[in-house]
């Protein structure tokens, strides 16, 4: 019901963009090349998903950027499930996470090319960076605050160090983990398109520079529209992960 | 001592190098499938010296012997039951009752055997695939106790395990809980600050009082379970143990008195 009351304001907001939009392009007096008005966006937007070739760039995109975050969670959520039961060696490495952490994953971009040459790697491990700071930090912050009765449980029940990470911390770690990859998702996102913008050959970061060389902007415009649209359907898809998780684990929130 | 089950020797402990002595001298034995009852007001030690017994806390002198030997750490032959239950929520009644025995190399035939068993012990049986979230405050605190029954423990630790439930509950359950000892025979270390619970339950009651933690008086109880709570034998203790509290209160108020 609160969806359905909330769709009409929805419409609203985007009639609203568009019509912004359209008014500044009239008014503007810009050429339609150099600032492309909504009814040439969608033009070029049909035209790619006629000819089917926006499909390749996504179905690429989504492989890298898959593959980047998964990979980033897998890593990060052991090592902060490890690190979070080790405060001291934590005290030591936190420092380092913290210099680490505020430097773009483009910056490194030099080195990602040398090291990993050109293709799917360089984007794929662009994706992985942003994703994997959010993730560890709210793992690490998440097995420090687990509730000390279910440790206390575990030792009274003689649970091996593995058997307490598995069956009580990660679980009990989770609600928080599940928002600190809710966060790293868009993080993950945004780099995708600068992360294809680095060596790559295909994908939606590679189509704005393509379109751009081009100087078809209204590809580039319809290119963003696309970006927008699918970070917005996976950050919904991660949001009812999230409130699943948060269902389940309620008991103790 | 022969024949006690558990036996608290000297147990002295301090919280920091030169903090307050919490628990002095703390001596008594307990035989097997006794009741105790650990009765004291807040801050009179009674918690920390119910970890000491777990193995939870380290203590500075003294020992705790389980059959003979000495407890270093927790072990399941010595299960805690807390006030809040302790019920990991993400899991499902029946799978938390089977959270100790997953790791105890109990064929998987045999370990749902049991958890059904114990489940049915609590009544709740038809609740097993809940979450504990579904359940009042006193159904998870039977499936914490069933939890604890599962691994057949030698000695079952409480603390305050029915504190946080309304008065109707709580004399529910510790009905449930007296009938389910009476038929499994295990032994049982209660503490409380309810008088009228360590009386319902317990062979034996140990006052404790504070500044430093120590027994204050101990407490035979000669009657016979179940029991009758306004029975007048059970007045006659309660009376007995009011007067106790009354005297330990008279000395407390001059340090308290800020």
């Amino acid at each position: 019901m609160a969806r359905l009351k909330r769709f009409p304001f929805i419409v609203m907001g985007f009639v609203l963009l568009i019509a912004v939009w359209q008014i500044a392009a009239i008014i503007g007096g810009h050429q339609a090349a150099l600032f492309p008005p909504p009814l040439k966006v969608g033009e070029a937007l049909v035209s790619i998903i006629v000819d089917g070739s926006i499909f390749t760039h996504i179905q690429i995109s989504l492989f890298r950027f898959f593959t980047g975050y998964v990979t980033a969670v897998f890593v990060a959520v052991l090592l902060g499930l490890v690190l979070g039961r080790l405060p001291v060696v934590w005290q030591v490495l936190d420092p380092v996470v913290q210099v680490l952490r505020p430097v773009s994953p483009i910056a490194w971009s030099p080195f990602i090319v040398l090291w990993f040459g050109i293709g799917n790697m360089p984007a794929i491990v662009i994706i992985f960076i942003a994703a994997f700071f959010p993730v560890l930090l709210s793992t690490v912050s998440a097995v420090k605050k687990v509730d000390k009765t279910y440790l206390r449980i575990a030792a009274n029940f003689e649970m091996s160090q593995v058997e307490t990470l598995w069956k009580i911390v990660l679980p009990a770690s989770f609600p928080m983990v599940a928002n600190g990859l809710h966060m790293a998702l868009g993080a993950a996102w945004i780099f995708l398109v600068a992360g294809e913008m680095v060596g790559a050959q295909s994908g939606l970061g590679f189509l704005i520079v393509d379109a751009r060389n081009s100087l078809s902007l209204d590809l580039v415009m319809a290119c963003i529209v696309v970006i927008g649209g699918l970070g917005l359907i996976l950050d919904k898809g991660i949001h009812y992960f999230e409130t699943w998780v948060n269902r389940i684990w309620g008991g103790t929130q | 001592m022969a024949g006690s089950l558990v036996s608290i020797d000297g147990v002295s402990k301090t919280y920091g190098e030169h903090g307050p002595l919490v628990l002095n001298n703390v001596s008594f034995n307990i035989a097997k499938g006794e009741v105790i009852s650990i009765l004291g007001k807040s801050g009179c030690g009674k918690s920390t010296l119910l970890n000491c017994i777990g193995g939870f806390e380290a203590m500075n002198e003294g020992q705790v012997l389980l059959d003979g030997k000495p407890i270093t750490k927790p072990s399941k032959r010595c299960v805690m039951l807390m006030q809040n239950y302790g019920l990991l929520p993400w899991r499902s009644v029946r799978k938390n009752v089977e959270l100790g025995l997953e790791s105890a190399g109990l064929p998987k035939q045999e370990a749902e055997e049991r958890v059904t068993h114990y489940l049915q012990m609590v009544g709740l049986t038809d609740r097993a695939t809940s979450l504990p979230s579904e359940l009042s405050g006193g159904m998870q605190q039977r499936v914490a106790i069933a939890r604890a029954l599962a691994i057949q423990p030698e000695v079952i630790l409480m603390d305050e395990p029915f504190g946080a439930l309304d008065t109707f509950t709580r004399y529910y359950l510790q009905d449930e809980l007296m009938q389910i000892q009476q038929r499994e025979k295990m032994t049982i270390i209660l503490v409380t600050h309810d008088i009228d619970e360590a009386l319902y339950l317990s062979d034996r009651i140990f006052i404790m009082k504070p500044n430093p933690g120590e027994i204050h008086k101990e407490v035979s109880l000669k009657l016979a379970k179940p029991r009758d709570r306004s029975d007048s034998d059970f007045q006659h203790y309660r009376e007995l143990i009011f007067n106790e509290f009354q005297f330990t209160q008279e000395k407390a108020t001059i340090e308290f008195n800020i």
